[in-house]
């Protein structure tokens, strides 16, 4: 290769060559380090960042929180931290009533969405094995596009003079207008259609590996089938089962898009009211400690499921 | 064995699949009503892709969201790569269970305290807001889902390939790039198309670590919808749906042809045996 540099041709390629000599040295060092010192910055230290404003109290100031510790040249004289915010989550009716009903929303919403998904996870994983493929792609397909629009399609749907209404009256079923946008009832429905496929999808992947002699063999024995299902088909899909329901009712309880564009101003759910104690009230600390126990809420279903996806990767590893 | 469906099987996946896409269909059909009104069919009409043309603040929205997907799943896409290789190579350092609790937690924690988490970040080390910090906050808990896919494409990776070259005295970043980095990159492209989707459809995060001047997307959806229902988002809805079904159609074509042009290495390997 011709240099063009001139006098010192060998200058660039050997520092090349140490850069070279510097990465393949401490390659590994290096593959492991920039992303987990990515995540302790990006991800850790905002966390304790959290908990530290969480403890402080709320100023009328930017930012609108007060300091932990009072410095006078350089040397602390006193701790403000406090757990105000705290006993304020559990005196005001509100904080308590939001978490209760976040839980209750989505545990309600995992089981309808567990009994719409199975169903179909079931029929999947029995249509012939050339068709599994086009299916599996249709149930990912709306998974991909956007989840705001997928909610803001239900507003059309659900509204007083929406499209279900104009059916329902135009077939004569009913001749008042169903209120559904603005309910409890339409959150429902939107978490179901929202995280269809976090079902779905865990449960197909179990069910497709099920050894289908095995309802025979019941089938032959005399078994009746629902009771052949009951008894073979619901336990050995139970891991399935448990990845679907963890994967809905996980995020389903910090659901903030959902209560908010299809269950209105009534809706009580605590992602939303972090979001309103945060931007509206722009009170940061308490919004802070509403983040700090819900996180505590989710920490053991999480925990918790992180663990038995760890077992179940050993057993098919 | 039973071969076909029942028709309780059938009846399933009908049901089933007219409730995953009968709000998507009426959403597209009504983009181009002729009315004002989104839900009364008053005659064909692509006037509200016209106006839509014309909605700077809408284009600029799009401007931003583009670019910001752009760089955050790159960056998401070299941070999990390394996450994900470390993971499934380093069986042992120091950290590890840390390092590991990190790359699951943001996939399932609530977006408003992932949101809130970093804003207060940002705030704290007093960082302007705009672009950047999106970027940052995307790139962020896209590289998690990357490094997910990663892992779990290495963990199914004849290793030996990568010993035999580095026996042969290939060194390791070399092996990587020759080796490792073509065997996965089906697995990388996949990790690439995730984040950049996870990047356009973030509404919450971005509402948190924005700053003045960079409005996404989604946020600017997300203010008109409050609102009211307008064909114009229907309109906003159908391109975005267009963008993402070509790009899984593409995706989906280009693995098939993959998959088919393996079989067939298999199959003449097979042949030469």
């Amino acid at each position: 290769m011709p240099d063009t540099a001139g006098d010192t041709p060998n200058a660039p390629r050997a520092r090349r060559g140490v850069l070279r000599a510097l990465i393949e040295r401490h390659g590994r060092k290096g593959a492991i380090a920039v992303p987990y010192l990515w995540l302790v910055v990006f991800f850790l230290v905002p966390f304790l960042i959290v908990a530290k404003i969480s403890l402080s109290e709320v100023r009328i100031a930017i930012p609108p929180y007060g300091p932990l510790l009072d410095v006078v040249n350089g040397a602390v004289v006193g701790i403000r931290a406090n757990f105000n915010n705290y006993t304020a989550l559990v005196g005001d009716a509100l904080y308590w009533k939001s978490y209760l009903s976040s839980l209750e929303i989505a545990s309600l919403s995992t089981l309808l969405t567990l009994l719409v998904g199975y169903p179909i996870a079931y029929a999947m994983a029995r249509a012939p094995r050339n068709r599994r493929a086009v299916l599996l792609m249709m149930v990912i397909l709306p998974f991909w596009s956007s989840f705001l629009i997928r909610v803001y399609a239900w507003i059309g749907i659900l509204k007083d003079e929406g499209y279900l209404n104009h059916l329902l009256l135009g077939l004569g079923i009913i001749h008042q207008p169903l209120n559904i946008l603005h309910t409890y009832s339409a959150v429902y429905i939107g978490i179901v259609y929202s995280y269809l496929p976090f079902m779905v999808l865990p449960l197909y992947a179990n069910l497709e590996k099920m050894d289908w002699s095995l309802l025979e063999a019941a089938a032959d024995l005399g078994c009746a089938p629902l009771k052949a299902f009951w008894k073979i088909t619901v336990p050995l899909s139970m891991p399935g089962i448990v990845a679907g329901c963890f994967l809905v009712f996980i995020p389903a309880v910090g659901e903030f898009v959902i209560p908010d564009l299809l269950g209105g101003s009534s809706t009580l759910m605590i992602g939303k009211t972090l979001w309103v104690e945060f931007f509206n009230n722009r009170n940061w600390p308490l919004a802070s400690a509403v983040a700090i126990v819900l996180l505590l809420f989710l920490v053991g279903p999480i925990l918790l499921f992180q663990r038995l996806q760890a077992r179940h990767a050993e057993r098919n590893g | 064995m039973r071969k076909g469906l029942t028709a309780f099987n059938y009846i399933s996946l009908i049901l089933g699949f007219s409730f995953l896409y009968i709000p998507i269909i009426l959403l597209i059909i009504f983009s181009f009503n002729e009315s004002r009104l989104v839900t009364v069919w008053a005659g064909f009409s692509t006037k509200w892709y016209g106006a839509l043309a014309r909605n700077q603040s809408i284009l600029d929205a799009a401007v931003v969201t583009l670019k910001v997907a752009l760089m955050s799943s790159t960056l998401a896409v070299v941070l999990g790569t390394m996450a994900g290789f470390s993971l499934s190579r380093f069986r042992r350092f120091k950290g590890r269970t840390l390092f590991s609790a990190m790359i699951f937690a943001p996939l399932v924690m609530p977006d408003v305290i992932i949101g809130l988490s970093l804003l207060l970040m940002f705030v704290a080390m007093g960082i302007d807001r705009g672009i950047v910090t999106i970027t940052l906050a995307h790139a962020t808990f896209s590289m998690c889902y990357v490094a997910v896919i990663i892992q779990s494409r290495l963990s199914s990776f004849d290793r030996s390939i990568e010993e035999a070259a580095m026996d042969l005295g290939c060194p390791p970043l070399k092996t990587f790039f020759l080796i490792t980095l073509p065997v996965i990159m089906p697995a990388v492209v996949s990790g690439w198309l995730l984040s950049f989707t996870l990047s356009l459809d973030d509404l919450v995060i971005a509402s948190f670590t924005t700053g003045p001047g960079a409005t996404t997307l989604p946020m600017r959806i997300y203010s008109q919808v409050r609102l009211g229902v307008t064909p114009q988002i229907n309109a906003v809805s159908t391109i975005l749906i267009g963008i993402v079904a070509v790009g899984v159609l593409i995706a989906s074509i280009l693995n098939r042809r993959q998959e088919m042009q393996r079989m067939r290495n298999e199959r003449m390997a097979a042949d030469n045996a």
